[in-house]
Order: structure tokens, then sequence, then C-alpha cells
């Protein structure tokens, strides 16, 4: 009998345990969710309130869109917003084009120095991007590169190539050797098996680490600060102005920083399932 | 004997023509040329950190070892040492725990964490610069919702960046925001990968919470925890974007990394020749790490699997 309580107590016990876990876990990823999330949801507050609100109001207020004017019909913002895109675009574009013979190449042939190449190219993302660029600035002066969208597009590779190589070199890798053997005995050529068999196959993996480069392209703050004037002007660069200025305009602030964003959140949604994979450069298989 | 191309295992590669036998060469240059092309710098910058070289001089010269000595013999190189040690210790750790942790908060599958498993990646997404921008929509002591926030813990006008004292502080809080969920994702897919059986016969042998843990998850995870380890030590330690977009090193040299100050040499104070021996240390440094990083990481996976 004594027994039977005890058992009926303990699973008593277990059950508070479990629903205490629960709370506790919620409570904890609740925190977190704040820390997180809210500072998007205040920028969000932010570029909808009026200059006059802003000092003493915090989430009531009338909602207007005399921000996203000022900062889209006023000044240069959607200069920078489109060259922003064309530079990061251009850049993962030539990355494509470059790149993903290069990883097939790593994947499928067994060459000398194969994996001293794969380290090399992997290095350049451990490279201090502050050191590779100043001597860079004083070549591209020299040979008229400065300020211009090759110039940029080019030094860009050293953000967006290494990453699509090594994760796109995983995905050949996934690909059995068979599929390309049947198609070379059906008579394809090397390059005909290459984009009708392969290319087709690693499409939503190579979609998936293109957007990421994309992403990290659009992100790029140093190389822009150092490598563009008054022709080529990037989203980071011309944001920062914002806060820069003598009277702080932060409806416009954060305006800024939103339209910034938008597109990275929007990518990033996309991305999904090989998100993990496209950040550790294909270390890990998520 | 090198195989050509894993599809033809048993070609003798002595009998393949040479065209063929060039063809991986010829596929992978374009991409290598491209990175190289921009390697060249490279060694352009150790030859100039022996130079004079600066925007406002007409001439350089050769003058040795003069920066190096110059720098090495600087306190302010101390200084830029003891700040890219701290910042990165700081922020790589915090991310760490935090990302760990969360992730193993988020390992039960509910529809409540499947949600929050996509929004926590958003700042991520965030440029440094811009996730700069949106915390001094935060902390800014006149419209930041964070100051009013403390006002009702009774403390008015907390300084963030402005001080010496809470600077880093709050360069670590940004790149923890950002970054935090790099770690978060990582350790999530390591949890993802791990085999069933030894947990179960864990639990049936009626194992604690915090033994299994210890004993069977942390060191399971080790490899995933290298892996986001070194690729956030070796960001951390040539933090530039935050920091800049933050304060520009400031106030006074607080936040001045080895980074800042090479770049202000360089670009602030003219002096490229003096700028590239900070950065060419931090190249080393990180560098070495990163080798150091990745050969414990092989050998940790090797064992994870089993060998």
């Amino acid at each position: 009998m004594s027994q039977q309580t005890q058992l009926l107590d303990s699973s008593q016990n277990r059950k508070t345990m479990l629903i205490l876990e629960d709370f506790g876990r919620n409570l904890g990823l609740t925190f977190y969710a704040l820390f997180a999330l809210f500072p998007l949801v205040w920028m969000v507050i932010c570029s909808l309130k009026a200059d006059a609100e802003m000092y003493n109001t915090v989430f009531v207020f009338t909602p207007t869109l005399d921000n996203y004017k000022a900062v889209l019909l006023g000044t240069d913002y959607f200069k920078a917003f489109f060259q922003n895109l064309v530079v990061s675009g251009g850049a993962v574009l030539l990355t494509v084009v470059a790149g993903v013979p290069a990883a097939y190449a790593l994947a499928r042939y067994d060459f000398k120095k194969k994996e001293d190449v794969a380290f090399q190219i992997l290095s350049f993302k451990f490279a201090p991007e502050i050191m590779v660029i100043l001597p860079v600035f004083l070549i591209f002066q020299k040979i008229g590169l400065y300020d211009t969208y090759f110039g940029l597009i080019w030094v860009y590779q050293l953000i967006t190539m290494p990453l699509l190589i090594w994760v796109v070199r995983g995905y050949f890798e996934d690909i059995s050797v068979e599929v390309e053997q049947a198609a070379q005995l059906d008579g394809y050529r090397w390059f005909d098996v290459f984009f009708k068999t392969l290319v087709p196959l690693i499409k939503p993996g190579l979609v998936a680490s293109g957007l990421l480069a994309f992403i990290f392209a659009w992100n790029s703050f140093t190389f822009p600060l150092v490598l563009s004037g008054f022709n080529i002007q990037t989203i980071t660069i011309t944001s920062l102005r914002y806060i820069a200025s003598d009277t702080v305009h932060y409806g416009q602030v954060a305006v800024a920083a939103l339209i910034a964003v938008l597109p990275e959140i929007t990518a990033r949604l996309f991305i999904q399932k090989h998100l993990v994979r496209g950040l550790s450069f294909g270390a890990v298989k998520g | 004997m090198p195989k050509l191309n894993v599809s033809h295992p048993d070609i003798n590669y002595n009998e393949v023509p040479k065209n063929i036998r060039m063809r991986p060469y010829y596929i992978i240059a374009p991409g290598l040329l491209i990175l190289i092309g921009i390697l060249i710098p490279f060694v352009t910058a150790i030859f100039l950190s022996l130079t004079n070289y600066s925007f406002r001089l007409p001439h350089w010269k050769l003058i040795g070892l003069k920066n190096w000595i110059d720098t090495l013999t600087d306190p302010s190189f101390y200084h830029a040492l003891w700040v890219t040690i701290k910042y990165a210790v700081f922020s790589t750790g915090t991310q760490m725990i935090l990302g760990t942790v969360i992730a193993l908060l988020l390992r039960k599958d509910t529809r409540y964490s499947r949600i929050l498993k996509v929004l926590f990646t958003f700042p991520l997404m965030v440029a440094p610069a811009i996730a700069v921008l949106i915390w001094q929509l935060m902390t800014s002591n006149s419209i930041g919702v964070l100051e009013k926030l403390l006002n009702v813990f009774g403390v008015f006008g907390f300084p963030w960046a402005s001080s010496h004292s809470t600077a880093m502080f709050t360069a670590v809080l940004i790149d923890t925001w950002v970054n935090t969920p790099f770690i978060l994702l990582l350790v999530l897919a390591g949890l993802q990968s791990l085999p069933k059986s030894p947990f179960e016969a864990a639990e049936v042998d009626g194992a604690s919470r915090w033994f299994i843990f210890k004993t069977l998850t942390l060191p399971m995870l080790k490899p995933f925890l290298y892996i986001a380890l070194l690729f956030r030590l070796m960001a951390s330690l040539q933090e530039f974007g935050i920091i800049y977009a933050l304060t520009k090193g400031g106030p006074g040299d607080t936040l001045m990394n080895i980074s800042l100050t090479g770049y202000m040499t360089a670009f602030q104070y003219q002096r490229l020749g003096s700028a590239l021996p900070y950065l060419l240390v931090l190249w080393t440094i990180v560098n070495i790490s990163a080798k150091f990083l990745v050969k414990r990481q092989r050998k940790l996976a090797k064992q994870a699997q089993g060998y």
C-alpha cells in the first residue's frame, strides 16, 4: 500500500517537474527572443514616428510615413541602394561563373596540390580585410580601379568566392559518381555532363549559397569604406551618414537601417535548409 | 598514382593525353586567378612596410626595419593588442555560451521553438554597421527605449558607447546580438546529428541530466563547437565594422584594436608604412590560431566518428 502511494507521488512529482521545466524553457526562450527581435521591432516603430513624437512617446503615437518620404525621395539613399545591388549582384555573378567550375574541379578531379589549393582559397576568409585593402587601395588608385564598379566587384570576390567554392564543392561531392558515369556512357561530353546532369542536381544548394554570398557582399563595410568615393556608394556607408550629421533625425536613421535589412531578411527566407551548411563553409551539413 | 577523375578510377595517369590531364587546372584557373590578383597586394604590403610610404609625401624610400621597430616599441601597439584580445575573448565567449544555452533550450521540438528557430537568425543577416545603427536607436539617451527601461530601475543616463567604462560592453553587446545565432545554428545542427541510443541507454541506467550533458552531449558536440569557435574567434580578432561605426575606436583609445589602429594610422595620420606592421602582426595571430583550431577540429571530428 505504502509503496503504491510512493509510486503515485513520484509520478506526480515528475509531472510537476515537467511543467516547471517547460515553463523555465519557454521563459528563457522568450527572454532571448526579446533580446534578438525587439531591436528590429523598435527600428520599425521608430521609422513610423514623427520627429516631434520621438522624444516623448514610447509605443503610443500617430504613425507617419514622412521619414520614408524623406529618405527615399530627398537624399541619395536610393542611388546607394541601387549601386549596392549592382556591386553585390555583380560580385555573386562573377563568383558563380568562375567559382562553380573550380568547386567541381576540387570535388571530382584528383590533381597535384589539390588540398593546398583548397586551403589557400579558404584562408582568404581569414585574412584581415583592412590589411588586404590598404595595398589594394594604392594599386587601384594607380590603375584607375578606385571607386569603380569593377574594382569593388573584384575585391568582393574575397568575400563571395571562398564561400561559394567550399560550399558548392560539398554539394558536388554529395552526388554519386555513378550519375556522371551513366551520363558519360550515354555519350555526353564532359561539359554536357556538367551542365545537363550535375548543375540541375546541385541547383538548390547553389542558389542558397549564392544568396548567402549576396548577403555577405551586401553587408560588406570595410571594402566600400576604403575603396569607394563619390561615384559608388553602398548602403552600409551611406546609412552611417544619417547618424553622423549634426541634427540626427532618428526616424530617418530607422528607415535607412530598415531598408538596408529588408533584402537580407527576404533572401534569408529562401535559404532555409541550406543555411547552416553555407555559414560553416560546408563543414556542418545541417 | 594520382587519379585523373573519380569517374575513371582505373585510368593510367601517364597514358592520358596532356590536354585532358591539365583539364582540372584549366577549370580551376579563372577562380584562382581572380583571387590571386587580389593577393598580389599582400606581397606589396610586406614590401611597403619597409618604406616610409605616405599619401602626403611625393617620394618614398626604403627605411629598413624602422617601421617595425617603431611599432614594436610603441605603447599604443600593446594597448591595441590588449584591446584586440579582450574584445575577441569577451565577444566570442559570450556568444559561445549564450548560443549553446539557447540551442539546448530550442532542442525540444514545439511549434514555438520551430518559429523561433527562423526568427532568431534574422540578426545574423544584418550588416554589422547597420546593427550599430539599430542599437543606437535603442541606446540613445533621448529617444532610446532602453533608457526608459533603466529609468524604471532607477538608473539614469547610462552612458553606453560614450564612456570609457561601458564602451567595450556596448560593442560586445552589439556583436553578441548579431553573431549569437551563428553559434546557435551550428550547435542545433550538432544536436540533430547526435545518435539516439547512448542517450536512451543513459536514461535507462538512471543517469542525471547534468551527467548526461557533461559526459555525452558536450563531448559529442565538440567538433561543432570548434567550428563555431574557429569562425567567431577569427572574425572577432579582426573586428572593424562594429567598432568603427560605433565610436571609431573611441572614446579616447578605449576601443582601438589592431584593425582600427592600422586603419587610422594609414588614413587619418597618413602613414601607410607604419600602419602595415600592425596589420601584418594581426594577420600572423589570426593565421596561427586558425591553423591550430583547424587541426584540433579535424582530430575531434575523427574521434567523434569513432576512429
